[in-house]
């Protein structure tokens, strides 16, 4: 697994993807937390961070699937994953080489922006005026949420060789289970409570529940329950030469 | 036995890709896998490997079942697949260290220096992969299958698209290995077998039409022997018949015939003896030696 690991980091760094997705991701962040005259947060006059943590999502939507699109299927088009598998280790340890390793990309995208943190508590009046709670629950949260999109994104590789099927299908799901779910709980034919329900089956809501700062086992279990089941259904795809 | 295959099936739907194969294999053994396009070699070999499954039938690599225990296998066994499959953009060294990482190998500088050195990629080494020439990737190929060094290597056409230089080059490296190894590789080109070889099988449709070594099968195939012969003198066909066990005689020229016989012994003497008798003068004789790739038609066109 760490052979896996190593070689999908280094190439991330031999290439241009690594550089790219962190640079991709700064650049959006630090444009939404200070310069959008909608969102910036100078203008809106309260020490949070709030903006940053509802924009990351569909930020990490795109680029996640952008990151993790090449790792099964570009193995899949070149041939290069008959010789992988048929190497003396698991089929799951190479998923979990390559998960971690996208993962590590992600969470060194996401680090810099404890910058913004530091920013915001010093230009606090008074300073240090920011809800530290909420804050580190919404890093969390976005530790979580970026390990279920890896998680899909690994999935759509797996079940494809086109990487542009892959990253599209990855962008689907991920926005499907980000945000389908709790819109669709708004239409009016759900009696009782089953809009909660509905609500729940979505990252969105288990996001947004972490954000508050408040930990809830339930939606950790929740994350990692969603993980678990990409990561199992990559599995599948994995070995669905063998049938 | 280091590679045994008994009655190994593989269905896809309804069609056989492999039909009941059955054969083994020893240590310091080249064994050669032959057949049309589609006959199921690389089937054979990608279960052998365990990349897939077999539907019926067993497997074994020294000793361990290859659907039982898969990391046994791969831990023991080289794979070239078909195409040669590589990380264009890694280098020569860093895939060979990633490869001796997925082994675990102890010692791998030492190992990955000595596959170098063993595969001739000594003045490419520093290189990226994807900036190799045919050959030198097929070398890289061998070297990542060598790497661990396995008791059995499997090479899926390990010679396809090579210059004559290069094909001369990895025939020695494949035979050398073949001295203490077990050697299975398919290849379509014949004189390879002949070259490499210690045993051919041959494969058409799934099935095995053949499991015998190269000089063995040239008698089996075609159960005749042709002499062309030539003398100083024009002569009849007639006359020629008193030639015994002559079976089939054609004429090339008013002095040059073919003779045919389908006795198993050498009717050379009594041609020549025959031409004494008669006051011929001999002054060519030659028997026709029936090419593997002649056999390999034979065998592989008589079931369609």
């Amino acid at each position: 697994m760490y052979s896996i690991f190593k070689k999908e980091i280094n190439l991330f760094f031999s290439s241009l993807i690594g550089y790219i997705a962190i640079g991709v991701f700064l650049v959006l962040t630090g444009m939404v937390m200070w310069v959008f005259p909608q969102s910036n947060v100078l203008d809106y006059g309260y020490a949070t961070m709030d903006g940053f943590f509802r924009a990351a999502p569909y930020i990490l939507m795109i680029l996640i699937p952008a990151i993790t699109m090449r790792s099964f299927a570009e193995e899949r088009q070149t041939g290069t994953i008959e010789l992988l598998v048929t190497r003396p280790l698991s089929d799951l340890s190479i998923i979990m080489g390559k998960y971690l390793a996208c993962l590590l990309l992600v969470v060194i995208a996401v680090l810099p922006t404890l910058v913004y943190y530091y920013t915001i508590r010093t230009l606090g009046d008074p300073a240090g005026n920011i809800d530290a709670g909420g804050v580190a629950g919404s890093y969390i949260g976005l530790l979580l949420l970026a390990g279920a999109f890896v998680a899909i994104g690994l999935f759509a590789s797996a079940i494809t060789q086109n990487q542009i099927v892959a990253f599209v299908l990855a962008v689907l799901l991920s926005l499907t289970l980000y945000e389908a779910f709790g819109e669709l709980s708004k239409l009016p034919i759900f009696f009782a409570k089953s809009d909660d329900i509905v609500d729940k089956i979505g990252i969105g809501y288990h996001y947004t529940s972490i954000s508050k700062g408040k930990i809830d086992s339930r939606d950790v279990i929740y994350f990692l329950s969603i993980i678990a089941a990409f990561v199992a259904m990559t599995k599948v795809a994995l070995g669905a030469r063998k049938w | 036995m280091s590679v045994k295959v008994n009655s190994l099936t593989k269905k896809y739907g309804a069609q056989h890709a492999v039909d009941d194969v059955s054969f083994e294999a020893r240590s310091g053994e080249v064994l050669g896998f032959l057949g049309p396009n589609g006959a199921g070699k690389t089937t054979t070999m990608k279960i052998l490997t365990c990349f897939i499954p077999q539907t019926e039938g067993t497997a074994t690599v020294c000793g361990y079942d290859t659907a039982e225990e898969p990391m046994k296998v791969r831990e023991r066994i080289g794979y070239l697949p078909e195409h040669n499959p590589l990380y264009k953009d890694m280098y020569v060294r860093e895939y060979l260290t990633f490869v001796a990482g997925l082994h675990k190998l102890p010692n791998k500088k030492n190992r990955i220096a000595d596959m170098i050195e063993m595969t001739g990629l000594g003045r490419e080494q520093k290189k990226q992969i994807g900036a190799l020439s045919k050959g030198y990737r097929q070398r890289v190929g061998l070297a990542q299958a060598m790497l661990h060094d396995p008791e059995v290597l499997i090479l899926d056409e390990p010679t396809s698209g090579l210059d004559p230089n290069q094909l001369v080059d990895i025939r020695a490296l494949i035979k050398e290995i073949g001295k203490t190894k077990t050697v299975i590789f398919s290849t379509h080109i014949m004189q390879e077998v002949q070259a490499i070889c210690d045993r051919v099988l041959i494969i058409n449709r799934g099935k095995l039409v053949a499991n015998d070594s190269i000089d063995i099968l040239r008698q089996r195939a075609s159960g005749k022997t042709t002499i062309t012969v030539q003398f100083l003198e024009k002569i009849g066909m007639a006359q020629l018949r008193n030639i015994p066990d002559a079976t089939h005689i054609e004429a090339l020229s008013d002095n040059q015939w073919k003779i045919t016989t389908t006795k198993t012994h050498d009717i050379r003497p009594k041609i020549f003896k025959f031409a004494v008798e008669n006051g011929l003068t001999l002054i060519e004789m030659r028997q026709d030696v029936q090419s593997v790739e002649d056999v390999f038609q034979t065998l592989t066109r008589r079931e369609t």
